[in-house]
């Protein structure tokens, strides 16, 4: 008795310790993040590093809100991230439904080309983007990055959606075609509000991708009117280079959307992803 | 393309009373649902392919109006160049350390995540931390490293203080470091998605696998060897492909710690191409090298969907 008890105590210190040690490597450069963005800029490399500096001022997040610029870059990426998701559901709701109730020649075909799009590098499809984008007049435009994102967006929410309209029963349509009701109506009116919990989670992953994108904004935009905060952030480390304080409240600044997604909607989100990353 | 034709005509079908439609158009029905999407990938995926593939195979592209047919003139420039043979060779080490600390990092992680031994609490806590990291965009995981690498940074101070280096290192300007500072960076950064998926995938196990074998005496290793790995194997094997053809696609961690450098020790084949088009208007070549990508991945890709239909 008392062995096995004996045991269990060092097997749970050795679990947590290893818990504490990856949970340093995973936290600390969050952590160090976090107190570099209160410091002032000359204590940023004292020796030696300490946590919380005399210094200690919210200056550097008063320097970023109080510029317009800055302020613009979180505009412009809270327009596009918002317009990417709401447009991606609409446009993979429609989809999800054709691939989850119906049968129809080439489904196949059209599903494998979509779960292989997912595959397909950025930087093959940046170089004719730039022709492209230049031509339909929507370089250096919200449109432009929209569209663009929509393209990696998309895909994961359509086997996303159709993977959770499949655990919807089909008896929830029919009921609405008994009472003469089209598929149309079925979808917007019983399906939709009851794959409610699967949207949020596909919602929350494509506001993230587009909230992070850098490869396209870095090349489809040329102004400081359209572009967004990863090349905010970028333009910050080029500008001033040593203005390290500004630099990490600004990446403070531009994570809390992700951060406050992320805690909010944490259980649905995780099994929602999961199960789509092991479906798809 | 049989697919563009119903567009229009299935727009209004689905208002229309059912008995007044006639067959074909019920049959057009679930393409008029997929018309956004098919569009869309259409004039955003299959389009720009195609030129991009017209682009690699002439000369003066994009940036001249006269281009000429070139044949395999770009592709032997760059199989011949030097610099896109080394940013092979290194995309190649990246992507396959980068994947195999995901994959031993995400299992460890989700392992003592799922163990029975801790508290409900105690578990969430940790796995918030845990998976913080990938919450972070790459710019911002590029700018904190940037700091904690710094040769005056506090990683640096650590190592000294413990002995283990003479004087800071400049790991992001150091040519024989470089690349281990960045496939580090993409292995803290990659991590909590492998964590995730094989977290849902032990809980996933049943139970009596594990009691069935603890009732024939194994150990803990025994029953990791002979009923964890197997269980798991298909997500193992389904997300290293994925994130192999993942990490191959990063630029922007690059981009922004080392662009490609000191002495091209970091060149991806991502910054090639991209260096190739943007900083060299070289828009031919970088069309070749661009096509070469799109292959390499489509072999990856194959490797995927064959590992999803032996599940």
């Amino acid at each position: 008795m008392t062995t096995v008890k004996m045991r269990r105590t060092f097997a749970k210190v050795g679990v947590v310790s290893g818990l504490v040690v990856g949970g340093l490597f995973a936290g600390l450069p969050v952590l160090w993040l976090l107190s570099t963005s209160f410091k002032n800029n000359g204590e940023v490399f004292q020796n030696p590093p300490q946590l919380i500096t005399e210094g200690f001022s919210f200056d550097a997040y008063r320097a970023i809100l109080g510029d317009g610029a800055q302020l613009r870059f979180f505009l412009n990426s809270y327009i596009v991230a918002i317009a990417v998701t709401i447009l991606t559901l609409l446009v993979a709701i429609l989809a999800g439904y054709a691939f989850s109730r119906f049968t129809f020649p080439f489904k196949k075909t059209i599903n494998a080309v979509i779960v292989s799009v997912q595959a397909v590098p950025p930087i093959t499809l940046v170089i004719p983007y730039f022709g492209l984008i230049v031509a339909l007049g929507l370089y250096d435009t919200y449109l432009g990055l929209i569209l663009t994102h929509m393209v990696f967006t998309l895909p994961y929410a359509i086997i996303m959606i159709t993977a959770y309209l499949n655990t919807l029963p089909r008896e929830l349509d029919e009921s609405v075609k008994v009472d003469g009701g089209s598929g149309w109506t079925a979808l917007w009116r019983i399906l939709v509000p009851t794959a409610v919990p699967g949207l949020i989670a596909v919602g929350v992953y494509t506001f993230m991708i587009s909230w992070n994108e850098y490869l396209f904004a870095l090349t489809l935009t040329r102004t400081d009117e359209m572009r967004t905060v990863p090349i905010g952030i970028q333009l910050l480390m080029g500008q001033h280079s040593y203005e390290w304080n500004q630099m990490m409240a600004m990446s403070v600044l531009g994570s809390i959307p992700v951060l406050l997604l992320f805690l909010f909607f944490q259980r649905r989100f995780i099994g929602g992803l999961t199960a789509g990353a092991v479906k798809a | 393309m049989t697919l563009t034709a119903p567009e229009t005509s299935t727009r209004a079908a689905p208002a229309v009373p059912g008995r007044s439609r006639s067959t074909l158009t019920r049959r057009l029905v679930p393409y008029g649902y997929l018309s956004p999407t098919v569009l869309l990938i259409v004039v955003l995926m299959v389009v720009p392919i195609v030129m991009v593939i017209g682009y690699s195979f002439r000369d003066n592209v994009i940036v001249q109006e006269n281009s000429v047919f070139a044949g395999f003139a770009n592709y032997t420039k760059v199989l011949t160049d030097p610099s896109f043979l080394s940013a092979l060779k290194n995309t190649a080490i990246f992507i396959s350390v980068s994947t195999a600390a995901h994959l031993v990092l995400g299992l460890a992680f989700a392992m003592m995540l799922n163990s029975p031994l801790l508290g409900g609490v105690t578990k969430a806590i940790f796995r918030i931390v845990y998976i913080l990291p990938w919450l972070f965009t790459i710019a911002v995981i590029a700018v904190i490293w940037r700091l904690l690498l710094d040769p005056a940074g506090v990683v640096n101070h650590v190592l000294q203080t413990l002995g283990l280096i003479e004087q800071g290192v400049n790991w992001f300007s150091d040519p024989s470091m470089a690349l281990w500072a960045v496939s580090f960076v993409n292995i803290w950064a990659g991590y909590p998605f492998f964590m995730i998926s094989l977290l849902a995938a032990l809980q996933g196990i049943p139970g009596d696998l594990y009691e069935a074998a603890a009732v024939d005496g194994t150990n803990w290793f025994q029953r990791f060897v002979h009923v964890t790995l197997p269980q798991l194997r298909p997500v193992i094997i389904s997300m290293a492909v994925l994130d192999l053809i993942w990490t191959s696609h990063q630029f922007a961690l690059i981009w922004m710690t080392t662009g490609g450098g000191p002495l091209n020790s970091t060149e991806m084949l991502s910054t090639f191409t991209y260096k190739q088009a943007f900083s060299e208007y070289e828009f031919a070549t970088a069309s070749a090298a661009a096509v070469i990508v799109l292959l390499l991945t489509m072999v990856l890709a194959f490797f995927y969907v064959r590992s999803q239909r032996e599940r």
